[in-house]
């Protein structure tokens, strides 16, 4: 299963719809879409608007593949469980986010082998097809680094 | 000091974490061996992320942004019920607005501030981030490249 999330905030039709098509050509009937606050409604996939997060969880873990807006959300999870995940960031210029920090984000990430990003629709469709084939992915552990708990519970420890 | 009880230097502290959702809320779950040992309470803007933190206290937040005003009372009323009652020794946050009321009201009550800025925000702190810098008694970022000698500070990352 593919399992697509574009967070709950505000809606990203312009991944949905690329993932939508992708689908339909590809003849992909194991997508499932988190879509967020919006009025357009695939046609090709299965969708919900809102998911709680026990389910979102439980669809992350079936999904062999993630695809998602570039939220550190979506991304770490992504870490955690050893899922590959496809970000495209949202455009603060299309009116997608507030601005466009999801750019960096993906960016940054990038550096991870199992977090491939897609600059837009184009290359979304065109990297649908590597993601599918990624394998063997380590997970990242669930814990913050050491040094930055260290650090944290060193202040917590020298308060009084 | 007023006559609080006297607590050891490395005794067992109460915890206040607060953020809001999806990354902000990934991002404090991965802090979990910093609340070891201590008494923790969570405060977050879903319900369901309750699951996720086993027997410790939770507290939910409407959430707010810069742009929805109107619910600020709501959520400023809640934090400031919350403090009173826990009375934490430290407020944790990994942003966003509701984190940033968090520490600035925890700073009236005396109480010790952390702000961990997200890890998503890599060009330049978030706009609460920024604006927190002088109330947060330890103002970290994740990225070294945006760390300066007076803070935020880098300290490692979530991941």
């Amino acid at each position: 299963m593919i399992f697509v999330t574009v967070g709950a905030q505000m809606p990203f039709d312009r991944l949905v719809k690329a993932v939508d098509q992708w689908a339909c050509s590809h003849g992909r009937d194991d997508v499932f879409a988190q879509i967020g606050p919006t009025d357009y409604i695939p046609s090709g996939i299965q969708w919900t608007k809102f998911i709680d997060p026990e389910n979102f969880k439980l669809r992350f873990k079936a999904a062999s593949v993630i695809v998602a807006h570039a939220g550190t959300g979506s991304i770490i999870t992504a870490l955690e469980l050893g899922k590959p995940i496809l970000v495209m960031p949202r455009r603060a210029s299309l009116r997608e986010t507030r601005n466009d920090h999801q750019v960096a984000t993906a960016e940054h990430f990038r550096r991870f082998p199992s977090v491939m990003v897609a600059r837009d629709e184009v290359e979304l469709a065109s990297e649908m097809a590597r993601i599918t084939g990624i394998q063997g992915i380590q997970a990242v552990g669930s814990h913050a680094s050491p040094e930055l708990v260290g650090a944290i519970r060193g202040f917590i420890d020298q308060t009084n | 000091m007023a006559d609080g009880p006297v607590r050891t230097r490395s005794g067992k502290k109460t915890l206040l974490a607060v953020s809001s959702g999806g990354g902000h809320w990934v991002e404090l779950i991965r802090l979990m061996p910093v609340f070891e040992g201590h008494d923790v309470v969570f405060a977050t803007v879903n319900e369901a992320y309750r699951s996720e933190v086993g027997s410790a206290r939770f507290y939910t937040l409407r959430d707010v942004t810069r742009w929805n005003k109107l619910r600020w009372v709501q959520t400023f009323g809640k934090i400031a019920w919350i403090l009173l009652r826990e009375r934490p020794d430290v407020v944790i946050s990994t942003g966003a607005l509701p984190g940033y009321f968090a520490l600035r009201m925890a700073k009236w009550f005396g109480t010790a501030t952390v702000w961990l800025d997200s890890i998503a925000n890599v060009e330049e702190l978030s706009m609460s981030g920024q604006e927190i810098g002088k109330h947060a008694d330890l103002w970290l970022t994740q990225w070294p490249h945006l760390a300066k000698p007076d803070g935020p500070y880098f300290r490692g990352t979530v991941l």
